[in-house]
């Protein structure tokens, strides 16, 4: 599977990004510089963390007028399969891709730690190898995570099965006492309508190998490859 | 003009060597030039004889002190670049920007050299808690560090903390920055080559932060300090990502023939350092330097210390490259100086000449021979006998104040808040001894460890200065790491008083000592003098940034209690060392006594029992014994890894005693039934007492004297800095 980790100035996890797909999971990667609008030959787009234009303004909100967001929007428009992790989740909003918006965490603080986030479909390319309410230990790293949407638009998505992960406990139960960001109703990540564009906060590439101290990060590549007709490396 | 030379901080002394210098009177600028170059910041010139002493070579060594930062060997083709910095006086001023621009300026310094950094450490120091203002400087430091730390995408992974009245009116934050990089990538901050072009890369040059290392850096602080913050320079972490990416391009490119950054005295010092350094000289021509305002003075042009600046050296052929690297990432860039032959650092604004001085003049600043006089206050407070303490009531109840207190309690609140697992390398979390850095795609482990205790320090620098080393070095030996090489902060009050200066002395000596000892040469550092507020000096704080290298990362251990069932063993023996302990500040309110005893044959013994425990993976996990001795750390390595214990303390000793002593090098470390014949094998071999202390389980730390439950301890541990921060 041939996936592209566009590089926005800022960006800070293309590498981990990149590593992640390339290393552990032998797949086929390349940078995609901000600039260049040609996707052709790429399965899937990833946008990666960091602190795109350093933020200064809206998180995202410079990033997402980047030449490479035109194709992405397309690509994505396309079929394509796309994912944006922490601020690449933040560009995705700004873009339209995604709906809903994000806030400061409601602490004011930056807050980088493992947290708990619980599958709530596994009827999406991200999570069809997960089963039903699987719980994934993940870290999260963001200041603005505290995601907000308009009640009715919220009431759609949750009947389109668009809100993938909340942040939960270990045991799976969602409530505010496991929400670290003040996020509406503890989500983690949403996707479109047709599945096919993901955004979420917490960082799988951060939890795809033992000696990070978690895997689960794996149950969502090895969900999308899986999706996407790859045969998955056995090491997962 | 003797108004404006005092007004820059420079001697009637040093104004003559400059106009002997010069054969005539210097003009403004040049004199603005001398003044930040010779400030103490910049020139050492107070410490330099006294460095002279730390030990700075060893195999492994490439490049030691001198450059920007020292480079050590790790093997495979591999270097790694570190050093440590201050910025002190700028976070007094401006807690937020003042941390800030220090993670800005020694991040430079590393990828300076052409390794990309992957790791950074925060020590801190700050005055009690209690204090409305030390909670807003300690806030802002910490959200300073992060915001430009978490942005650049560099994790924060380690540091230390403490909180002491001595350092009320002057926190301390030091910054220290690692990289790594191909060996052959190393570069200097140099030029050599006649005719080759000095492009300054970066940000426009403002007002900001103008005579701040002569101004902020180099004297004492009193009721004008708050008057000082328009010499606090402001950061912009953006930038500063950039300029990662466009210089480690061009030197991927092989592009550049020298590099420096802009630190402390701005173009003055790049221009004049990579000039001295590279036996050159240079022309500079400062109306083409870009400027964020009009109407700047040409003084003003060569100190200002805007940040996010570097000085890259090319042949006349690869500077039509190196503007296009720096355009494709949208970095301003422009060709200011040549180099050419001769020693003559020339500046030129429109065709004029307006300065021209040997750069060696200004890069080699002068030295002083400072006296040095045993302070009247080290026999008073240490007179104090501890023998003479009585056992706390309730051990249990003395062990929770001391895991609630200030020094000791969980740094949770400080880690969370910096992104430390960024670039996926981080296998040993903060909380831990010491952060371990893999370093793919080798196999080797890197662990790193930032120690002072300032307290000792002030109660026997010399010892003090001892016990950071061996305490450094300790940790990363509890990680499996072998301590490798040292950088260090010095910080100290104003080295013109004999008192102070006798403390740096003996610090520097102990570290001397220590260095040599644990063969760890000193490969770069920084000195930060002038800590003192109305007269009042900090604690002499000599701090230690110890690298150790773990040559399988796989063998790395933690500190948190693995397993249940396992037996903890107490490696090392314990005295009655309650002199300048925690134990007795937080219970008794006392800084006094004699510090614990160094043993470096038990140092060295342990640091290999621990390495060879590692390397064998008896282990299940290890942790330094320092500060609230055994019982805390029993206690930390419970809840980090939420299993109780059931231990025996040593005997001997008032149990009070064994439990809070602060003796030094021990470490207690947790095996598994098979694997404790062979750790006490390896024990004896090394020479390192070893004693089964008792078994891992349950969910309470049972010690006879005591029993504590984890969730009490917990709540007590975890909570503490923020309830602390609340003020209440």
């Amino acid at each position: 599977m041939r996936f592209g980790v566009v590089i926005f100035p800022g960006s800070n996890c293309d590498h981990d990004c990149f590593y992640v797909l390339g290393e552990v999971l032998n797949q086929d990667v390349k940078y995609v510089w901000h600039q260049s609008t040609d996707l052709s030959g790429f399965d899937c787009i990833l946008l990666p963390g960091g602190f795109s234009y350093g933020d200064y303004l809206r998180t995202g909100a410079v990033a997402h007028f980047s030449p490479v967001m035109k194709s992405v929007e397309r690509f994505a428009a396309d079929g394509g399969m796309v994912i944006g992790i922490c601020n690449g989740f933040q560009i995705l909003l700004e873009a339209g891709l995604l709906p809903g918006a994000m806030m400061r965490n409601t602490g004011l603080k930056f807050i980088c730690r493992f947290v708990d986030i619980r599958v709530e479909t596994t009827s999406t390319p991200w999570t069809c190898g997960a089963y039903e309410h699987q719980v994934l230990r993940i870290p999260i790293a963001h200041n603005e995570g505290n995601y907000q949407v308009p009640y009715q638009t919220l009431e759609e998505m949750k009947l389109r099965g668009q809100v993938v992960f909340r942040y939960c406990s270990p045991a799976s139960s969602v409530s505010g006492e496991f929400n670290p960001n003040g996020a509406t109703e503890n989500i983690a990540g949403v996707c479109n309508r047709e599945g096919n564009v993901l955004g979420l906060m917490p960082h799988p590439e951060r939890a795809s190998e033992a000696e990070l101290g978690s895997t689960d990060g794996l149950v969502i590549w090895r969900s999308l490859l899986d999706h996407c007709g790859v045969e998955v490396p056995t090491i997962l | 003009m003797p108004e404006l030379y005092e007004e820059l901080g420079l001697t009637t002394e040093e104004y003559q060597r400059i106009v002997e210098t010069l054969g005539r009177e210097p003009n403004k600028v040049e004199l603005g030039m001398y003044s930040v170059m010779w400030s103490e910041h910049c020139s050492y010139k107070s410490s330099k004889e006294q460095l002279q002493k730390l030990p700075t070579e060893g195999p492994r060594v490439l490049l030691g002190p001198g450059e920007n930062a020292g480079v050590v060997d790790i093997g495979d083709g591999m270097a790694v670049v570190f050093k440590m910095e201050s910025h002190n006086h700028p976070s007094a001023v401006e807690p937020f920007q003042g941390a800030a621009t220090g993670v800005g300026g020694i991040v430079r310094d590393i990828f300076t050299m052409g390794a990309r950094p992957i790791a950074c450490l925060d020590p801190l120091r700050f005055g009690s808690l209690d204090s409305a203002r030390t909670r807003y400087l300690f806030e802002g430091v910490v959200a300073g560090i992060a915001s430009y730390g978490n942005c650049l995408g560099i994790p924060t992974v380690a540091g230390d903390i403490y909180f002491e009245e001595a350092y009320e009116e002057n926190p301390l934050v030091n910054v220290m920055c690692l990289g790594v990089m191909p060996v052959e990538r190393l570069i200097k901050g140099q030029a050599s080559e006649p005719g080759s072009v000095g492009v300054l890369i970066g940000s426009g040059t403002g007002r900001d932060g103008i005579g701040g290392v002569s101004v902020l850096a180099s004297q004492e602080f009193d009721e004008n300090s708050e008057q000082k913050r328009p010499s606090v320079q402001v950061g912009d972490p953006f930038t500063e990502k950039l300029l990662i990416e466009v210089c480690l391009e061009m030197l991927e490119k092989d592009l550049l023939l020298g590099l420096q950054d802009f630190g402390g005295a701005g173009l003055t010092c790049a221009t004049c350092e990579t000039a001295e350094r590279g036996g050159c000289g240079m022309d500079v021509d400062i109306s083409k330097v870009p400027l964020r305002e009009p109407g700047m003075e040409p003084i003003e042009i060569m100190m200002s210390e805007s940040q996010e600046r570097m000085f890259a050296i090319c042949s006349e052929e690869d500077l039509e490259e190196v503007l296009s690297v720096c355009r494709k990432w949208g970095v301003d860039a422009t060709p200011v100086g040549v180099v050419t032959e001769g020693d003559m650092l020339r500046l030129l604004s429109g065709g004029e000449v307006v300065a021209e001085v040997p750069a060696s003049s200004l890069a080699r600043g002068p030295e002083y021979h400072r006296d040095a006089e045993k302070p009247d206050y080290i026999d008073r407070v240490t007179g104090f006998d501890t023998g003479t303490l009585s056992p706390p009531e309730d051990m249990g109840k003395a062990l929770l104040e001391l895991l609630g207190s200030a020094n000791i309690c969980s740094r949770r609140w400080v880690f969370e808040q910096y992104d430390h697992m960024v670039r996926v390398n981080t296998v040993v979390l903060p909380g831990s001894d010491a952060a371990v850095l893999r370093t793919k795609p080798l196999e080797k482990g890197i662990a790193l460890s930032c120690d002072c205790n300032g307290r000792y320090c002030y109660l026997d620098p010399y010892v003090g200065a001892q016990i950071a080393v061996a305490e450094s070095g300790r940790n990363v030996a509890c990680t499996g790491a072998r301590p490798i090489a040292v950088t260090n902060c010095l910080n100290f009050g104003n080295p013109e008083k004999p008192g102070i200066f006798w403390q740096f002395c003996r610090c520097v000596e102990g570290l001397a000592e220590g260095c040599r000892q644990l063969a760890t040469p000193v490969v770069g550092g920084n000195v930060s003098f002038y800590n003192e507020s109305f007269g009042e000096a900090i604690y002499p704080t000599p701090v230690i940034g110890m690298l150790g290298l773990l040559e399988d990362v796989g063998d790395r251990v933690g500190s948190a209690f693995a397993a249940e069932g396992d037996s903890i063993v107490l490696l090392g023996d314990t005295g009655d060392e309650l002199g300048g302990s925690e134990y007795l500040k937080v219970i008794h309110g006392k800084v006094a006594g004699r510090p614990p005893v160094v043993d470096w044959a038990a140092e060295k013994a342990l640091v290999e029992c621990l390495t060879r425990a590692a390397s064998a993976r008896l282990l299940s996990s290890a942790h330094d014994l320092s500060e609230g001795g055994l019982a805390v750390a029993l206690a930390e390595s419970c809840l980090q890894g939420g299993i109780g214990a059931s231990v025996q303390m040593p005997g001997g000793l008032p149990p009070f005693v064994a439990a809070f002593s602060e003796s030094q090098a021990r470490a207690i470390v947790s095996v598994s039934e098979d694997n404790l014949s062979a750790l006490e094998g390896i024990a004896v071999e090394a020479g390192v007492p070893a004693r089964v202390i008792g078994t891992t389980g349950g969910d309470r730390l049972e010690a006879g004297a005591f029993s504590l439950s984890l969730s009490e301890m917990r709540s007590t541990y975890e909570e503490a800095l923020e309830r602390m921060l609340a003020g209440s």
